[in-house]
């Protein structure tokens, strides 16, 4: 029992994790621009796809996995500089329908180039699995945990000690009165694309020995991403990493203990439970409407 | 104002009895049906997105419904077509209602996240319960039977989605206009002005969601019964998106622009056929230019540019 249990717990985390990393990715564009980034998914996957195309070519691992961090942030920056940052201020569907047109774009481009078969990555450090209390757990799970863990510390000094991060925050609460006391803030959107570009793609990378990856894994990851930030309240950065996980391990114990056949619909099923009872999320603030 | 809104109607009408003399071939023929057929559909969704200013990102969950009713019903406890039609109807508004309630006190981003959850829902429930619906591959439908004939050909299925387009256009501009309408625009306006000079928002909102959800299951039977068969890709998020992008394509709250972005998207697909494996880049690469050219969609912007409202 116990052991079925923590099984279920282990694959859950390691899913969430990355579901996280792109909950924090939805969350950094968010705050910074109010734009939803149907495009999130798509760096997932070109994370994956490009760590495999990299390491494939021969070159050494660190490199390859480098390379298919910084293409990706490439590609959001170009997604925020010719498609953003010309519609400033539009309609929140108009700004959906572009960020759609342009996960198409990169998947389509993806499926071209790489092809439309399945791939896989070797572990970093090899595939015996540990055992504990009867559960196995992969090596490949405590890196993707551990490098999640990293990456959120990382993030908490950024936005928390750092000027930069600061100038990020504040322009979240409030852009005309970031810009009146100097921020850039056109260099914040700049920055919030890379970043939330960067995640996605580490997530990507670090997930793919385990779930593998292919032109298509996108759709889905960057849904459940998109449903992990709303459970933990949009624009909560501690609500992103939160939701993530949950979304993670609910999904894992559904596919589990109920059925396995509709573990993609246990995510959105539990959204629809949070939005009737707690519309703002696990961790929103109250908001309220100017006139 | 008025006068010019009905001409509209009048040249559409006119049209629709024209094409079918001018259709070279089958293949156009059918073309011709399914723009219609998306037309109605997209001409819903265009009161609940344009007019009321709400986003729904499960729209096809719902064509789903009425398109597997007029499936199941029928095959599986013979049902009249009719009667599944209207029960896949009933049950689509009903489940709208249901969830609209507690969703529609929810704004912008909140909401798209919702219906989106509820149209994978109902897409992945239909791929899963494969004793009833045939699963992953679809199943066919049995003919409708009206009047004492059964609808197979082309022909007869044109006269029959062309009235249908012409009243959903008729009823259109008569709700717009009606109190009902203006509420809408209100609300869309500003929610708390609209508040404040007493329009009860959710019910409003509820209201045009419902309305545009039993639109969109009708359509769907009508398209289950059309083609004969259905899959869950009827059903999916990517047809969701592509009614939204028709929506906003067209022009949002431009009841003209629905039918424009309904005929352009549904024939996209078939000019990006010779695109070879490049289909996908350039409707992804469209939809970007369409959005950042014209934000407002095309029907708004060129009305615009020659200076006659619509």
């Amino acid at each position: 029992m116990l052991a079925q249990f923590l099984q279920f717990l282990f694959s859950g985390v390691t899913v969430g994790a990355t579901y996280a990393l792109a909950a924090l990715g939805f969350t950094l564009i968010y705050n910074a621009s109010n734009v939803i980034n149907f495009a999130q998914g798509e760096f997932i996957m070109l994370g994956g796809m490009l760590a495999v195309f990299f390491t494939m070519s021969g070159l050494p691992l660190p490199v390859a996995l480098a390379l298919a961090i910084i293409v990706p942030a490439i590609v959001g920056v170009l997604v925020e500089k010719l498609a953003i940052e010309p519609v400033k201020g539009a309609e929140t569907v108009t700004l959906i329908i572009i960020t759609i047109g342009a996960s198409l774009v990169i998947r389509g481009l993806v499926q071209v180039w790489l092809g439309k078969n399945t791939h896989s990555l070797p572990a970093f450090s090899g595939d015996e699995p540990i055992h504990i209390l009867g559960a196995t757990l992969l090596p490949q799970s405590l890196w993707v945990l551990g490098v999640t863990a990293l990456v959120v510390i990382a993030l908490w000094y950024f936005f928390n000690r750092t000027l930069q991060g600061k100038a990020m925050l504040a322009t979240s609460f409030n852009r005309t009165a970031a810009e009146l006391v100097g921020i850039n803030t056109s260099w914040v959107l700049f920055m919030s694309f890379a970043m939330s570009a960067a995640l996605g793609a580490l997530g990507g990378i670090l997930v793919t020995p385990i779930t593998l990856t292919s032109y298509d894994v996108g759709i889905m990851l960057g849904l459940k991403g998109f449903v992990a930030a709303v459970v933990g309240g949009l624009g909560n950065g501690l609500g992103a990493v939160v939701g993530g996980l949950l979304v993670g391990v609910l999904e894992a114990m559904g596919a589990g203990y109920i059925s396995s056949s509709y573990k993609d619909a246990i995510p959105f099923v539990l959204i629809l439970f949070i939005l009737f009872f707690m519309p703002r999320g696990l961790f929103g603030g109250k908001s309220t409407d100017r006139v | 104002m008025k006068k010019s809104v009905f001409t509209g109607l009048y040249i559409l009408i006119a049209i629709l009895i024209v094409l079918p003399f001018v259709i070279p071939n089958a293949f156009y023929m059918d073309l011709a049906i399914r723009m219609a057929i998306n037309a109605v559909i997209v001409l819903g969704l265009n009161l609940l997105i344009g007019f009321a200013g709400q986003i729904s990102l499960g729209h096809a969950g719902f064509l789903g419904i009425g398109a597997y009713a007029s499936a199941v019903l029928p095959t599986h406890f013979g049902w009249h077509p009719l009667l599944a039609m209207g029960a896949g109807a009933a049950a689509t508004g009903l489940l709208a209602a249901l969830v609209a309630r507690p969703i529609f006190k929810l704004k912008g981003h909140y909401l798209a996240m919702a219906t989106l959850g509820l149209g994978i829902i109902i897409n992945i429930a239909i791929r899963n319960e494969a004793q009833w619906t045939g699963g992953p591959d679809g199943m066919p439908v049995p003919s409708l039977g009206l009047f004492g004939f059964d609808l197979t050909s082309d022909k007869h299925w044109y006269w029959v989605v062309a009235l249908l387009l012409s009243i959903s256009v008729w009823a259109s501009l008569n709700l717009i206009d009606s109190p009902f309408g203006r509420a809408l625009r209100a609300l869309h306006g500003s929610e708390v002005a609209s508040q404040v000079v007493g329009v009860d928002i959710v019910r409003y909102k509820v209201a045009i969601f419902v309305l545009s959800a039993v639109f969109a299951s009708l359509m769907g039977s009508v398209t289950a019964h059309y083609v004969g068969f259905v899959t869950p890709n009827l059903a999916d998020f990517f047809h969701s998106i592509e009614l939204v992008t028709m929506v906003v394509i067209g022009g949002m709250a431009s009841v003209y622009g629905s039918i424009v972005g309904a005929v352009l998207l549904t024939a996209l697909p078939q000019a990006l056929a010779t695109f070879e494996g490049w289909e996908t880049v350039a409707f992804g690469a469209i939809l970007m230019l369409c959005m950042i050219f014209m934000p407002k969609g095309l029907v708004p912007t060129l009305a615009a540019k020659f200076g006659k409202g619509e």
